[in-house]
């Protein structure tokens, strides 16, 4: 069993732009590793919507894809405020995102209901004020 | 893949191993090694762009010529729409046509007539039942091969069916056997007047796979000026032309769409926008629309490297051009029901997704965590100096040539002046 392979990237909260970006150098990545493009298309959407929630909510924070033979591990962590209803979060169509924000096409309340759809199993530590960590399993096998 | 022929080419006397090319590769297929720019075939789509960026004329195309069809007996000349954009104060169509047939051509073709068909095809095709959408044009060879090199994912929604330049083909030499019955099939070459590279190598490497029956590609730019002098005003001239706005509107970003009538669409355009909008496509990140029109060039067709006008000026010309045509000339014969079958082709082109690091995953994931070392130690400046349009792709050639330390020439002048 080799040792795991770790992508670090800084999610820069100040700009919607950028957003997706993290998400481009891991299928990059992926590709180079050999997986299979359904999986890598699986990683990405996962990654990308994780991403867009801590532009949105929690002003950025650090996304880490964990490579291992078996599996990718995605693990978005923030210093944002927090979920305070997780169950609610998880509803298609639920958000408390500004309408400014809506008005340019995000926060649909798809977000959370996409990674967990995309990923094989997924965890969310969330503390009101401190911020909230998701990690997302992709398995390769 | 092996044995790709690329039209892409590089004129080494003439390249000075400026990095100009290199930073500006879609795909990261240049390298420059001993001065000279290098294209790898594996990775270069033909898109182009380094053409486009040479500062030196260093990079260029190559096609087939008007000579080469001098082997068959009855010559179909397949103008592409974009063609008629190069010229200036045109106001009917007939004149290229006409001018095609005095420059050597027994018959014309207009790619636009069977762009209009292909509308039509593709109108059907996204309301047939239990097709993924949306879908992706197949319409620019280039963004084909792009998805297979870096979006595999996305192959699959590429629509089957044959651009209209293979369309036309088929049609045109379909029409020559039935008005010429004394021609045999094999005396009858098609040839097409193409915008751009991505054309060329579209036949000289699928004409087995996708049995196309174009025959020779050559340059606008190599007919613009026999045209120019065999086109004359004041000349009673034939009424050739056959097709309308949507045919002539394909020639630049959009028309395509535009063809597509009520259902919603994207069209982008210039390599960069498209794997942009690919990236985004693949991240579940586009609005809901049904089609998708991608340009290698930027501007569309009227954008690419073997014509001779500005694609802003033609798109331009093409509108005043395209304002007295009918909206379309050409329909689906009555009482046929969906697209004839041989509209379609059955497999697309060989998947050649770019290439694992390693011969196994664990092999992949050591190199790669190589890579990312190599990556840490260099200064991330991205200037070319090594060769390599990036330090993320020195550090790849590095791992992937069986190195294990950088070949960077900031690195040694960093060491030296500080006495190392």
């Amino acid at each position: 069993m080799s040792e795991p392979l770790v992508f670090h990237y800084d999610v820069d909260g100040s700009d919607f732009t950028s957003a997706g970006q993290a998400s481009v150098f891991v299928k990059r990545n992926l590709r180079q590793l050999g997986l299979d493009p359904e999986i890598i298309r699986r990683v990405s959407i996962a990654m990308y919507e994780g991403e867009i929630n801590m532009v949105i909510h929690a002003e950025g924070g650090e996304a880490d894809v964990i490579v291992t033979e078996d599996a990718v591990e995605i693990v978005l962590k923030d210093h944002g405020p927090g979920i305070a209803d997780v169950e609610k979060a998880m509803q298609e169509g639920y958000s408390t995102a500004t309408s400014s924000i809506q008005s340019l096409g995000f926060g649909a309340g798809m977000g959370l209901p996409n990674m967990k759809r995309y990923s094989d199993e997924m965890q969310i530590d969330t503390e009101l004020g401190v911020g909230t960590t998701v990690r997302m399993k992709i398995r390769l096998t | 893949m092996e044995g790709y022929r690329h039209s892409v080419l590089l004129d080494k006397d003439k390249c000075t191993g400026c990095t100009t090319c290199l930073q500006h590769c879609p795909t990261e297929a240049i390298r420059i090694v001993d001065g000279k720019a290098r294209i790898d075939s594996d990775r270069c789509i033909d898109c182009g762009e380094c053409i486009r960026r040479c500062p030196h004329q260093a990079k260029k195309a190559s096609a087939g010529s008007l000579e080469n069809m001098q082997r068959f007996r009855y010559k179909i000349a397949l103008p592409a729409p974009s063609l008629y954009a190069q010229f200036d104060n045109l106001d009917d169509i007939d004149y290229v046509l006409n001018g095609l047939k005095k420059i050597g051509f027994d018959e014309v073709f207009e790619v636009s007539k069977a762009a209009e068909f292909v509308s039509e095809y593709t109108r059907r095709y996204i309301r047939t039942e239990g097709i993924r959408l949306p879908v992706i044009s197949s319409a620019c060879p280039v963004v084909v091969r792009l998805i297979n090199l870096l979006f595999p994912s996305l192959s699959e929604s590429i629509i089957h069916l044959h651009p209209p330049v293979e369309v036309a083909a088929r049609m045109a030499k379909k029409r020559a056997m039935e008005a010429h019955p004394e021609l045999k099939e094999e005396e009858i070459g098609v040839c097409f007047i193409s915008p751009c590279p991505g054309k060329v190598s579209y036949v000289s490497n699928y004409k087995e796979l996708y049995d196309l029956h174009i025959d020779e590609v050559v340059p606008i730019s190599d007919v613009y000026f026999l045209l120019i002098n065999a086109m004359k005003r004041e000349e009673a001239i034939e009424s050739l032309s056959e097709s309308g706005m949507i045919g002539v509107g394909w020639a630049s970003s959009g028309g395509e769409s535009t063809a597509i009538l009520n259902e919603g669409y994207l069209a982008a355009d210039g390599i960069d926008n498209v794997i942009r909008v690919l990236n985004q496509i693949e991240d579940g990140n586009i609005p809901p629309v049904n089609f998708i029109e991608l340009n290698a060039c930027p501007g569309g067709c009227v954008g690419g490297v073997m014509t001779v006008q500005n694609p802003f000026i033609s798109k331009s010309r093409l509108q005043s051009l395209r304002r007295y045509l009918p909206v379309s000339m050409n329909r689906m014969p009555e009482g046929e029901r969906y697209i004839p079958q041989e509209a379609f082709f059955n497999k697309i082109e060989e998947f050649a997704p770019e290439r694992r690091l390693g011969s196994s995953m664990a092999e992949s994931m050591r190199m790669m965590s190589d890579i990312q070392r190599l990556k840490n130690m260099l200064p991330g400046i991205d200037c070319g100096a090594c060769g390599a349009p990036t330090c993320r792709a020195h550090a790849e050639d590095i791992v992937r040539a069986g190195g294990q330390e950088p070949d960077c020439p900031i690195l040694k002048a960093r060491m030296l002046s500080e006495g190392k």
